[in-house]
């Protein structure tokens, strides 16, 4: 049977992948944030899974404004990367796991989370870039097979947090119940705190920031039971990405231990982090 | 605003009525992801307008690079930013728009911990 082995944290901010991409991870400006990294990546080259599931958003992209899906899965074989306007990412393309994908999609479908269906993808730096905080010189081809999930962080009304970490429980149980077995590894991107526009742009709000990453392992209930405006006023208009964290600890079990985590500020416009954990076996599962 | 959009104080809440007005706008700007819509734009920007129905505001606010007046006029930051590339234009930048403040000022807030709102 498949596994979650770990579950990553990470912002998925543009300049990231830019700083990796330019080699300029070893300037002042970014060096702390790798630094950072460092710990984790060198646990998660030693617990290598056999898939990523990456929950993420689409920026203006793959998904443009005349449709919206609240929740959706990637079935392909193979994801292109976008270029988003300004040139593809030089980063390889994103090979597919469709056999896990259709697995997924039919138990969370009969779970009662109508996903909707992406058989064609063109990922954007939101499944990227978290690829790279894993893995940063895949050469010419990542480590594993991904299946992206999206959600809406976009426009309002995003789903609930309470809905984000139900829908991580469901994929958890259904990742649990996939015959084949495969180390699994789920990702939870975007964050944290950071707005983009309006008068309040370069908000950073370290508190909740702090809050959000000690309660994500100890008590994710409390953080599901904040509602989008909480997320909008204390984190800003984007820091609410922060609700996909929750998919990915709903997936993971119920005993969790902290490898690593960092917080630095500022990435870009928003204050970055990564916190990974691992999945202790032989606890019993809630859901 | 409908009654159910929350209202947050300097904070834009893209919500399906922003949508609905910024419709056009958006579009336009979606468009820039493909690389010979980009060039048709730097080949002719008001004809580029011509073809996605803006508003006679929305169009002067393109051409003119009002970018507050944009993100007022229904644009949601994720497309308008791709317009701004094509001006070489950072977030830092339009940060520093939005906020009355110059690129180096916004830049060494946010070095500094970010703008603190209570």
């Amino acid at each position: 049977m498949a596994e979650v082995i770990w579950g990553l944290a990470t912002s998925h901010v543009p300049s990231i992948g830019a700083a990796m991409d330019n080699q300029k991870t070893e300037d002042p400006y970014w060096k702390p944030l790798f630094d950072g990294y460092a710990p984790a990546r060198a646990w998660m080259a030693e617990h290598t899974p056999d898939v990523a599931i990456i929950v993420y958003n689409d920026h203006a992209n793959a998904i443009e404004l005349n449709m919206t899906p609240m929740f959706a899965i990637g079935t392909a074989d193979a994801y292109k990367v976008a270029d988003e306007g300004w040139g593809s990412r030089n980063v390889p393309p994103v090979a597919g796991a469709p056999e896990l994908s259709d697995h997924l999609l039919v138990s969370l479908v009969d779970d009662g989370f109508d996903m909707t269906v992406c058989q064609e993808l063109e990922v954007d730096h939101g499944l990227t870039v978290p690829l790279s905080v894993y893995c940063p010189e895949p050469g010419e081809a990542w480590p594993c097979p991904v299946v992206p999930i999206l959600v809406n962080v976009i426009q309002y009304p995003q789903p609930t947090a309470a809905r984000c970490l139900a829908l991580g429980e469901a994929l958890g149980r259904a990742i649990r119940s996939f015959p084949q077995d495969l180390k699994v590894a789920v990702f939870g991107t975007g964050g944290m705190s950071h707005q983009l526009a309006g008068a309040r742009a370069g908000l950073i709000n370290e508190k909740f920031d702090r809050m959000f990453l000690e309660t994500i392992e100890t008590d994710p209930a409390a953080l599901a039971a904040l509602s989008r405006e909480d997320y909008i006023r204390e984190a800003g208009s984007e820091g609410i990405e922060l609700i996909m964290w929750l998919v990915m600890r709903g997936a993971m079990g119920p005993a969790i231990r902290r490898v690593h985590e960092t917080y630095h500020v500022p990435a870009s416009n928003t204050a970055a982090a990564l916190a990974l954990f691992e999945n202790l076996p032989g606890a019993a599962f809630r859901y | 605003m409908p009654a159910s959009t929350p209202e947050v104080p300097g904070t834009y809440v893209f919500d399906v009525a922003q949508s609905n007005r910024g419709y056009a706008l958006n579009r336009l700007c979606g468009s820039f992801k493909h690389a010979a819509n980009r060039e048709r734009f730097n080949a002719d920007e008001a004809a580029y307008c011509d073809e996605f129905g803006l508003s006679e505001e929305q169009r002067e606010a393109v051409l003119q690079r009002d970018w507050t007046r944009m993100l007022d006029l229904g644009g949601s930051i994720f497309y308008v930013f791709k317009l701004a590339v094509m001006d070489n234009k950072s977030m830092q930048d339009l940060g520093g728009i939005f906020t009355g403040m110059t690129t180096e000022e916004f830049v060494n807030a946010l070095n500094a911990g970010g703008r603190s709102f209570g």
